[in-house]
Formats: structure tokens, sequence, C-alpha cells
């Protein structure tokens, strides 16, 4: 299961740290099922970026595929 | 559901049903099904299936009664016989397997070669018994030898009959069987030493008289006599001809079913229904089709185009009522009976995919199944319980009724639910319970109607909050209690007062949980007092009446509303599904939120079913028909709006919308009625949003209401978690309030946030924040 973001991130930078977004590891988990996945984040605060495309696309897919488990 | 349930659902599901025509028929060909192919022009199709059913199928085509045609419920029958005629004449037989030579050990004597012994004998021998067939006469056949050689060929019976002689059949003909010594050249003793069996197939000729035999009665279901071993004919002894040929194939057939069941040592009697013929239980409508006479023909028999022009008047009968009525039903191409089995087995899955979750979840629960069902079936009953299962097997879908429950959560909190006896009472003889909808969609026409409420009855108080509907949808019986025993509680400290009832699915909530309730419907009290003065009379506008599903049951409230109607000066043209058999608007059930494309469906057909705009009484479906374009009036609007034609064709508010005027409408109540101040709003709920009707639809779509924005601007305000895109100053953000994260793309601006994008997502993020 293919949940990490390769998309461009549309050039967001943490307003807090103002530093650029990094791709880091981060588990994504739903109705008992986790999964490591490598999404953009605040290297300084961890502020992490699922963009719309992420959350509509492959991950409402995830979602129902794990509500039908 | 266990499984004595299912079997129970499944048996009142009738589709699956034989035909009239195939369960009349002793021999039970499947004539639908042999119409079917031969009206494609599939003879060899036809033949097998004949083949399949029919001992003999030439000297049966010939001379058959035809029993099926007094069933048939075409105008004129089916001319079947002729059909199957042409079958023989025009479909190619497949290459004959090999048959099995080797026979088994039981031998098995016939006595009387008529076509009830030969049947007998034929399915005996294609179970590799031999068999020896006993005949008084010197000729096979007995009464088929009357016929005219023009009516039935002796080419024909001849070549029937050698299938007997090639399965290794044995006749002894001019040998009369009886029962004693001296009456014949065999007696019934010897066979019973030679045999294993002996039948008794000796018809109206038949010297052998069975209590004189000392047999006893024969058994109608299994021929058995009170003698092992000895089956007999249920015509011996009967006036010759006196039963129809086809019915004696049958008892033939049957018989060899006990002998076989009596050799092998299993059940003579264990599941033999629908054996020989029977009423079907299949229900067909016949309404709105046209008389088509039989095909004539123009030889002997049919040639392959009056045929194929024949078969193609069979109606194909099958059920399927609920099914032509119920988009949902029809959505997913069965029928109840396997619908039931999917729901079970879905509910049965220990790992794996649950492929029925949507389905279950897509039924509206409105029951108009169970009122153009035959057997009354209700697929909504099967689908409430699966949803209850579900829940309590924790594998409900959070996403199918979540955002109704939480709509009903919101509706049973602070911000909208209030319980007041009037000023100064602290209790009341009638209690106004508007529901939910009402009040997000029309709230003025709250205040208007309690209004109308105080002017003609004695004391009415008000209560605003859901009747717990939605949990009763999803399944949620805990919920669902939860919600009536809180009302319930409220209720008696209020002194018990008469609930009146301005939602249908309310009525229907009360009515059938909490039997004790009195509870009567605002249409019922208008038509008693009369229309309000501000009724807004169009004299002789015409309407078509959607009557709410939840109260399908519930004439009373049709015949008031029709007759506030009438008054007001309208007519009225009724829908063809309409009271009892009305349909849903797509809200019940939560088929809206479970399957959005069926809701589509469903919302489209009930508003094509009439030119005319439609008038309800129930705001969601007002609220769903108006959203495709309908002009839909609720028929408060007749009494309490101006401009009908503008409020025919408004769109309903949005979600947050709904929530807001619910909210907006407890405080007017409360300050202008009962002079109560109202709290002042959160800091939430006073942060201004700029929202352009681009994004709010957005927001529809998706689910996403006001108060979440609200909160995650909120938070990212507050904790300055925030991702900004620094061409465009847009600040992006996120926040889980309970199960859902929804992120919000923003931008101050002045006093308020701009809102140009929001989505949301389930799947929780393991994000470790660092200050």
């Amino acid at each position: 299961m293919n949940l990490s973001d390769q998309q461009p991130s549309g050039d967001w930078v943490c307003a807090k740290c103002s530093v650029p977004l990094e791709v880091s590891k981060i588990t994504v988990s739903y109705l008992g099922s986790s999964y490591p996945v490598e999404l953009l984040c605040c290297p300084k605060c961890g502020l992490t970026l699922v963009t719309e495309d992420l959350a509509l696309g492959r991950m409402a897919d995830v979602e129902k595929t794990l509500e039908d488990k | 559901m266990d499984q004595i349930e299912l079997h129970d659902f499944e048996a009142q599901c009738i589709q699956e049903c034989a035909p009239a025509c195939t369960a009349a028929c002793p021999l039970h060909v499947d004539a639908r099904a042999v119409c079917a192919v031969v009206s494609k022009g599939d003879f060899s199709a036809g033949l097998q299936l004949i083949k399949k059913a029919l001992p003999f199928p030439g000297i049966v085509c010939r001379i058959c009664e035809q029993p099926c045609r007094e069933v048939c419920l075409r105008d004129k029958s089916l001319a079947m016989a002729d059909l199957e005629r042409a079958c023989l004449e025009f479909g190619i037989e497949p290459q004959a397997k090999a048959a099995q030579t080797v026979k088994r050990k039981q031998r098995v004597a016939v006595i009387g070669a008529g076509l009830n012994g030969l049947t007998a004998a034929l399915d005996l021998a294609k179970k590799r018994y031999p068999v020896v067939v006993y005949e008084a006469s010197s000729v096979l056949g007995g009464r088929l030898n009357s016929f005219s050689e023009n009516k039935l060929p002796r080419a024909v019976v001849e070549k029937e009959f050698n299938k007997l002689y090639e399965l290794g059949v044995e006749f002894r003909l001019n040998t009369a069987v009886s029962s004693s010594v001296g009456g014949g050249a065999v007696t019934l003793g010897e066979l019973l030493h030679e045999f294993e069996a002996v039948y008794l197939a000796t018809g109206s000729a038949s010297t052998l008289n069975i209590k004189e035999a000392g047999l006893g009665s024969v058994d109608p279901q299994t021929r058995a006599t009170s003698q092992p071993g000895i089956f007999a004919a249920t015509d011996i002894g009967l006036s010759a001809n006196s039963m129809p040929i086809i019915l004696a194939m049958a008892d033939g057939r049957s018989a060899a079913i006990s002998i076989d069941r009596y050799v092998m040592k299993v059940s003579l009697t264990a599941s033999r229904s629908n054996e020989g013929p029977y009423e079907s239980c299949l229900y067909t409508n016949t309404e709105g089709i046209t008389a088509a006479p039989v095909v004539p023909m123009n030889d002997k028999f049919y040639s392959q185009e009056e045929a194929i022009k024949e078969a193609g008047r069979c109606l194909q009968c099958e059920c399927l009522e609920c099914v032509k009525y119920c988009e949902y039903l029809a959505s997913y191409d069965g029928y109840p009976k396997k619908y039931a089995r999917s729901i079970y087995n879905n509910l049965s899955i220990v790992m794996g995919t649950r492929l029925a979750n949507k389905m279950t979840n897509s039924c509206s629960l409105c029951g108009q199944c169970a009122e153009v069902c035959p057997t009354h079936l209700d697929m909504g009953a099967l689908c409430k319980q699966a949803r209850q299962t579900m829940v309590i097997q924790k594998h409900m879908p959070p996403s199918a009724h979540d955002f109704a429950l939480r709509d009903m959560q919101f509706s049973n909190s602070d911000h909208f639910a209030l319980a007041r006896c009037l000023p100064g009472a602290d209790s009341c003889s009638y209690l106004f319970f508007p529901g939910c909808q009402l009040g997000a969609s029309a709230p003025q026409q709250v205040e208007k109607v309690y209004d109308y409420l105080r002017g003609h009855l004695s004391d009415v108080g008000l209560m605003l909050r859901c009747c717990g509907a939605p949990a009763d949808w999803a399944g949620r019986q805990d919920l669902f209690k939860a919600a009536l025993d809180e009302f319930s509680n409220i209720h008696e400290e209020m002194g018990k007062p008469t609930l009146v009832l301005a939602c249908s699915s309310c009525y229907q909530v009360f009515k059938q949980n909490l039997p004790d309730l009195n509870i009567v419907s605002i249409w019922e009290i208008y038509d008693q007092y009369g229309l309000p003065e501000t009724t807004n009379s169009k004299k002789g506008a015409v309407v078509s009446i959607h009557d709410p599903c939840t109260i399908r049951h519930e004439p009373q409230i049709h015949e008031s509303v029709r007759r506030l109607v009438r008054q007001a000066g309208y007519k009225i043209e009724e829908l063809p599904m309409n009271r009892e058999k009305t349909s849903c608007c797509s809200y019940g059930g939560d088929v809206w939120l479970a399957n959005r494309e069926l809701s589509d469906k469903v919302i489209e057909r009930r508003i094509a079913e009439s030119g005319n705009d439609y008038l309800t009484y129930c705001t969601m479906c007002r609220d769903f028909f108006a959203s495709k374009g309908k002009p839909t009036l609720h028929v408060l609007d007749l009494f309490y709006e101006d401009d009908l034609g503008a409020r025919a064709e408004r769109r309903g508010p949005g979600y947050s919308e709904r929530h807001e005027n619910r909210a907006r409408l407890k405080k007017k109540m409360l300050k202008e009625i009962w002079r109560e101040t109202v709290p002042e709003q959160s800091k939430i709920e006073g942060i201004q949003l700029i929202l352009s009707d681009e994004v709010r639809q957005v927001l529809e779509d998706r689910l996403i209401l006001v108060e979440d924005i609200q909160q995650v601007i909120e938070y990212a305000e507050r904790t300055g978690y925030r991702l900004l895109h620094p061409q465009t100053g847009r600040l992006l953000a996120h926040y889980k309030p309970s199960q859902i994260t929804y992120w919000v793309e923003y931008a101050p601006h002045e006093d308020a946030f701009e809102v140009y994008n929001a989505y949301s997502h389930r799947m929780e993020i393991a994000e470790e924040l660092k200050s």
C-alpha cells in the first residue's frame, strides 16, 4: 500500500519555523492498520503536509478498503 | 441473523418459484426456458430442456393434455406441445454419451407396459437397474394404441420405445401377473423372490386388486404398499383414461424414485415436495400486457418462423414487483432472495473483504418493498437488522453514517435542544415537537406553527431536539435507546403531554418505539382547526402530492393533508406510487450518505414521475427534490409563504446553514417567548469566515461544516502550526477534533479569514509536533 506522497508540495514552507519541508517517514493508521509512509514535514517542528490529492485520492481509497475489511 | 432467519426470509421471496406452467406440468417441463431459447431460434437448446423433463418427448408432444395451458397467464395460452414438437423437428441432438453398461445387481419388475409403467422402467433403466416389464397383452403402450396413425404414428412410438431396448429393458409380453396361483402365468410372490422391487402399473385393465392381494393401500406420496418392495401406481383400478397421460407418466416417475430409494435403503419420504403437479407460488403482474393470439400453424406442425413467433408470446413470468419500484433493489442486479444471502454472507466473513457493506447501507429502510411484495417481504427490516449486527461486530464502516450521527448529536446538544412548557407553567397538555430538519430548513415556519398551536390548543410547550432516527438508521441501538430515554425523561417531567409532530420520521420513531405516547401530527390539528389566515390560496393550481415514506401507514394523515390542500384551492393529481406505497426521497436510512450515486438516481426517478409541481409535508423530501430542480413546496409553504414560485424552486440550505438555523431558532424562541438571555457565542463560533459560493459547494460535497473550519483556524492561529505558501501568502492548517482530520487553506482578511479550500481524511497521521 503506497501512501507516500511524491507529489510536488506546492512549495509550502513551515510558517512557524520558516524552513522548507523535507521528506520524512511518518506512520499513518486507520481502524487498527498502520503503514509507514514518506510525507513532507517540517524538519524542526514536525508539522506534516497531507496534500489534497493524497487525502482525496489514495488515502480515501485505502480508508474505503480498510472499512470493508 | 441466524441461518433459520435467513431461510425464512429467503423463503418469503418468491422470485425463484417455478412459473405456473412448470408447476402445473406433472413432469415439470421448464416451459418458460423453452420459450426463451426458441424465441431466439435455438431449437437445439429447447430440445435439451424437453428431453431433460420428458421420458418420451416424441409421444408427449403429440398427445399431451397440456395442463400448462390452463394456468398460462398469457391471454391465449402458449401452444406448448406444438413448441415441443418444433424443438423435436428442428433441434439437433448432441452426440449421445456412451451408456454405462455395468448394471446393478438389484433387479426390478414392472407390471404393465402402459406409459406409467414404461416411464418407471425407463427411469430405472437409466439408473442402471436391470428391468423386466410384464405385459398381459401382446403390445406395449396401453392406451397409446387407441390413437389414430395420423395423431400418433406407430413409427414415432416405436422409435421412442426403442430407447428401452437400448437400455436393456426386457419384456415378457402376453404374461399376466396375478396375486395368487392360477390367476395368471406369474404370481406376485414369485416375482418378489426374483426381484428386489416390483411396480404394479396395470392401470384400468388391472386384474390385480391391491386390497384383495393383501397390499393394503397405496401411499399417495411414495406409491409404497403395505408389502415392502411392492409399489403400485395410483391409477390402478380407475376407469379407463381417467388419469391424464402426462399425469400417469409422472406417477411412473415418482414410483421409480421410490424404488431407487427403497433399493438404496434411504428415506422414501425426505425432500419430496413439488413432485407431480402443484400450484405455483410465483406472482406475475400482467397489468398492461396487450393481447396476442396464438400463432396459427400452416402445416401439421410449426415452421421455425412460426415457432419463434409463438415462443415470443411467452410472458417469461417472474415477480420482481419490489425491484420494479425500488431503485436500490434494481441497482444490484438481483432480488431480495439473492440480496439476503449476500448480506448474510457479508456478516459471516471473518477474514477478507466485506463486499456487501455498501449494499447493506444503501437501503432507505422505507418499507415500500413490503407494500408491493405479494408476500410482504421487507428488505428494510433485513438491512436494519444487518446494520445493527455490523455495529455489534465492530464492522460498520465509520464513514457510512458518521455525518448523520454527528448531526443528531448537534441537535441534541445545547446548540439546539430545548424543552419548555409555556412561561410560568411546569407542565403542559401538548408539546410541539417540530423535529430537527424543519428548524434547519425553514426555522421561521417552526415559529409560525407554534403560534398557531398556541392559538388553538389549551397549553402547548415546545421541544427542540432530534427524535433519534439517524441512530436507528445507522444500526446504533445504543445511541437510539439513549436518545429515546432522554426524550422520555424530559417528557415525563413535563407532565406527559400529547406530542404534536411536524415530521413524519419523528412520527414513525415515536409510534413504533414509544407506543404508550399520545401523538398527533400538525396536519390533523390544522385539519381540525382550519387553514391559517395567511394561507396562500391558488385557485385551480395543480400539484402532485408526495407522501413521506415514514408515514405510509397513516391514512388519516394522508387524508388530512389532502383536505387542507384542497381547501387551499389546489387540484391534486395523485402520483402512481403514493400513500402506503409511496417512495422514499433517499434521505431515509442515510442512503444519501452511504451511496450518493444511488441517492441521485432515486431522486431523479421520483421527480420524473409527473410534470406537475410537487407538494409534500416532509422538509427533507422537499429539499432533496428541489435540489435536482423539481419545483416542490412544503404544505407549510402554502400556509405561511408569499412567493410560492420562488419558494418551490428554493434550494435547501447547506449543512452548515442547517446547524446555524437551528441554533438561531433556539435562541430566538428562548428570547421572544421565554424572555431568557442566551449565552454569548463562544470564541470559535465568533471566528468570521469569508466563503465564496464555489468554496461553499466544495464544503457541501465534502461534508465539511463551517464549525469544522472554525476549529481548524482557531487551533492554527492559537498554536502557530501552519504551513505558508510564500508566493500567495496563503496558510494551510489541519486539526482533528475527533475522528476526522480537517485541512483548511486560508488567509487572514481584516477581522475575518478567507477560506480557499478544505478537505479531510480519516487516516490518522502520527505527527510528533515539537514546539
